[in-house]
């Protein structure tokens, strides 16, 4: 956890497309501290289940623990001005990053805005993840990310043509933002090494989000063309779709690209009379409903995994399709190993997550479970920021350190 | 052709050689959009992706191909065959100078040639190499094969999502390669962090179903802190009513449908009172929801049979408005909800208007300038920004291998006729 070592980085954000940057800096050995109050507890700890054994508590957080493993927790009261805004300065002026996700112009009227922040602090690198963006006729406009998926157009996506559509699980797109802001924070520190500058970043989780439609908004454009939803069919492949197996809704998805894998899929079959219809790319095309029925009544007879490596084996693409309970016994997973299971004083056992891309000579966390509310308090304020104990229990007493 | 300043970039001093397929894409288009000199190094005659549609005018041409131009901008291109010694010896001497590999290979495929990871490191040790696949370098899926759907069902994606009793879905347009590669570009960009102050370059595994287990985030934990199973539910949340009360997300509308939930808490009470304001300003407001004391609503302790008799009259108020009108009051009502838009509507969003998000690069070839999605984000030092259309096959074979490795026009031409590049 070696590759982020020596960067300070703090936070006063909440929920996911914040905090989950911090953590992919975190799971690389930066110092990352989360900053909240006991007035307003990070959201993910105050009112978003799960919690453990579904009872409500502020340390019982599955969620508010997988996005903030490996990282210090204070509290700080911001709505005890002056001292609260006076002490959040001292804190931007220790750190080389700052994280914040609030609704835009929120810390511009706390006074601490960029500008101000930077006063002390010329390098600093402040990111700013919002909704839409801090500027613009709609940037004040607050939202979920489970929402802002389908003004991004993702949901409209999702679904059988003619119907609905449909839900993709939780806040979608703030994940996608928690790419592009570390990206843009590693690209500043790096800029920062080379030129001495600080940064201000503005990345909207709308704008991140198109980027994924790129392809798309550009058919639009040129050729007038609206993308649909089309559930799981796809102009380059056929059979493609998640076809039923062995057991209670389960399936395994498998694509055919073309003729080759087409052909190996039928000898995978062993040869049923039905696909001599079907040979050709056009054929499979036209006659997809019965090509899906078909194939279907043939996976029937398999467990999903055996399914998978069947045609794998055949060379054939195919994939389980993963409940919930089977990602942390998956073996590709647990052989990497994606899940680090660490002991929580509330939680008990809890699997926090490794980054998506292992760097292999300087490998990531997690290595620390998440902190409970307020844990470093003491550490945080006295060792590093450096306050004497008589600040420091000052601060408390006064409910600035709340 | 570039429209601003390169040199302006944030990774402008950095080389990048990109050899990925659609897997990778996006990691080599954001560090061009960061200014960091992109290579896409295509085999000869072009990357298969260039036969995707949809298609400039609907013109099936390898150098029309949208999915193409999308994600293949602000990056230089070359044409190497690597299953030819020449072509492998290139490749070794372009490595030597690059700051960057990111490649998408079959694991172990490159080190058959004797220019993978292990081999070209030696020579350059400061080298970050991204490796791009599906499932990793290691473990039992390592040589699986995996398109879109694989990467989304493996990864629990669609057991999330659809109707409960039809098959899991998929997003139609592919979503996996775009999540896969934008994380790559967190992990190299690490990886160089580490290396600028060290010296020490390494290999980045990057997996696309351990990526997609964000895309979904925190469905599993349910499961693993109280074993409760999230599944599809169609177009209803779940999980927010310790009744087992689900409620409706997407609405028909006057031409399509609006995305709002009846929520709890704060922002859900602001909403639903702000509604109903709404509702009763067009006199369809029943009185029994004008009574309602929001701020003793709980949402968690709800009931079905309450949640229904609630989304009756606005499901009847929502099939009169327009997406568009529902847009404008959410904003100015400051109610959370938004429409469910479709590429069309992302367009007329006045929001990207006035923060000149859309970008146009030239086409030369085309005769035509066309509209991009741009930066993804703003920086106040330093710029992020699309400076170059896609390349065409081969477009920078001249510039970078006589310009930069020093062959000659006739060396070029002799690698040409045996289709080296």
């Amino acid at each position: 956890m070696d590759a982020l070592k020596g960067i300070k980085v703090i936070e006063f954000a909440a929920f996911a497309a914040g905090p989950v940057v911090g953590k992919h800096l975190a799971d690389h050995g930066a110092t990352v501290v989360h900053i909240e109050s006991k007035v307003r507890p990070d959201g993910f700890r105050a009112h978003y289940p799960p919690y453990k054994d579904n009872v409500h508590g502020l340390n019982r957080s599955g969620l508010y623990a997988l996005c903030n493993n490996d990282k210090l927790d204070i509290t700080l009261n911001l709505k005890k001005a002056p001292a609260g805004t006076e002490l959040a300065k001292k804190i931007a002026a220790w750190a080389d990053v700052v994280i914040e996700n609030f609704s835009p112009g929120t810390m511009g009227r706390l006074g601490l805005g960029y500008e101000e922040l930077s006063k002390a602090n010329p390098g600093l690198i402040m990111l700013s993840s919002s909704n839409l963006g801090q500027s613009g006729p709609h940037a004040h406009h607050a939202g979920f990310g489970s929402q802002l998926s389908s003004l991004a157009g993702f949901t409209h996506l999702t679904g059988y043509p003619g119907g609905s559509p449909q839900i993709l699980y939780g806040p979608y797109i703030d994940y996608i933002a928690v790419a592009y802001g570390a990206v843009a924070i590693l690209a500043a520190l790096d800029y920062r090494r080379r030129t001495g500058k600080g940064n201000y970043i503005d990345a909207a989780q709308y704008e991140t989000g198109l980027q994924y439609l790129a392809p798309i908004l550009l058919d639009y454009k040129i050729n007038g063309r609206v993308a649909e939803r089309n559930a799981n069919r796809n102009p380059h492949a056929a059979p493609h779709g998640a076809y039923p197996c062995k057991g209670d809704d389960r399936w395994c998805a498998i694509s055919v690209s073309n003729d080759y894998e087409w052909q190996a899929l039928v000898k995978a079959m062993k040869n049923p009379s039905w696909a001599k219809k079907f040979a050709t790319f056009e054929a499979r095309k036209v006659n997809e409903d019965e090509l899906d029925l078909l194939v279907g009544e043939w996976t029937r007879g398999f467990e999903p995994r055996e399914l998978m490596e069947t045609l794998q084996k055949a060379g054939v693409k195919a994939g389980v399709v993963n409940r919930m309970c089977d990602v942390y016994e998956d073996p590709q997973l647990k052989q990497r190993p994606q899940w680090v299971e660490l002991e929580h004083p509330e939680i008990g056992k809890m699997h926090y997550q490794r980054p998506p891309f292992l760097l292999t000579k300087t490998p990531p966390g997690p290595a620390k479970r998440d902190p409970l509310l307020a844990e470093h308090n003491e550490y945080f304020y006295c060792e590093l920021l450096g306050l004497s104990e008589e600040e420091y229990k000052k601060l408390v007493d006064e409910q600035v350190i709340y | 052709m570039a429209v601003g300043d390169k040199n302006q970039g944030l990774l402008s001093p950095f080389r990048v050689l990109d050899l990925t397929d659609e897997l990778g894409f996006l990691c080599g288009k954001i560090l061009g959009d960061l200014g960091a000199d992109v290579i896409k190094i295509e085999r000869p005659g072009g990357d298969p992706a260039r036969r995707f549609g949809p298609f400039y005018k609907d013109q099936r041409d390898p150098e029309k191909s949208l999915y193409w131009f999308g994600f293949n901008n602000n990056k230089r291109g070359v044409t190497l065959d690597l299953e030819k010694k020449e072509g492998q010896d290139l490749f070794a001497k372009l490595a030597a100078k690059a700051d960057f590999v990111i490649e998408s290979f079959t694991p172990g495929w490159l080190d058959k040639f004797n220019i993978g990871y292990g081999a070209l490191s030696k020579n350059n040790p400061k080298l970050v190499w991204t490796s791009i696949t599906p499932f990793g370098q290691t473990g039992p899926y390592a040589k699986f094969s995996a398109s879109d759907i694989e990467i989304m069902a493996l990864a629990g994606c669609m057991s999330l999502t659809g109707d409960p009793d039809r098959p899991p879905l998929r997003v139609t347009f592919p979503q996996s390669y775009s999540w896969t590669g934008s994380y790559a570009a967190v992990g190299a960009l690490t990886a160089h962090y580490h290396q600028q102050l060290t010296g020490e370059g390494q290999q980045v595994d990057v997996s696309a179903q351990a990526t997609l287990l964000w895309a979904f985030s925190h469905a599993h934990v349910f499961w693993d802190l109280n074993r409760h199973m999230e599944k599809r539910a169609g177009s209803f949340m779940t999980g927010r009513s310790i009744t087992g009360a689900k409620m409706r997300v997407f609405w028909p509308c006057k031409d399509g449908y609006l995305n709002f939930i009846i929520y709890g808490g704060e922002a859900g009470r602001r909403t639903n009172q702000a509604l109903v304001e709404w509702m009763d300003s067009k006199g369809v407001a029943p009185d029994f929801l004008k009574q309602k004391d929001w701020k003793t609503f709980d949402i968690a302790k709800v009931t079905q049979e309450e949640i229904d008799r609630m989304e009756a009259p606005i499901a009847e108020f929502f099939k009169g408005v327009t997406k568009a009108e529902f847009f404008k009051e959410v904003v100015k009502r400051e109610m959370l909800g938004y429409p469910v838009a479709s590429v069309k509507e992302i367009f007329e969003d006045p929001q990207h208007a006035a923060r000149e998000f859309w970008r146009e690069l030239e086409h030369p070839e085309l005769g035509v300038k066309i509209t991009y999605p741009g930066p993804f984000a703003r920086f106040t030092n330093g710029a992020c920004d699309l400076w170059r259309r896609a390349p065409l096959i081969g477009e920078h074979n001249e510039e970078v291998y006589c310009g930069e490795l020093g062959l000659s026009k006739s060396e070029l031409g002799r690698l040409r006729r045996e289709k080296i590049i």
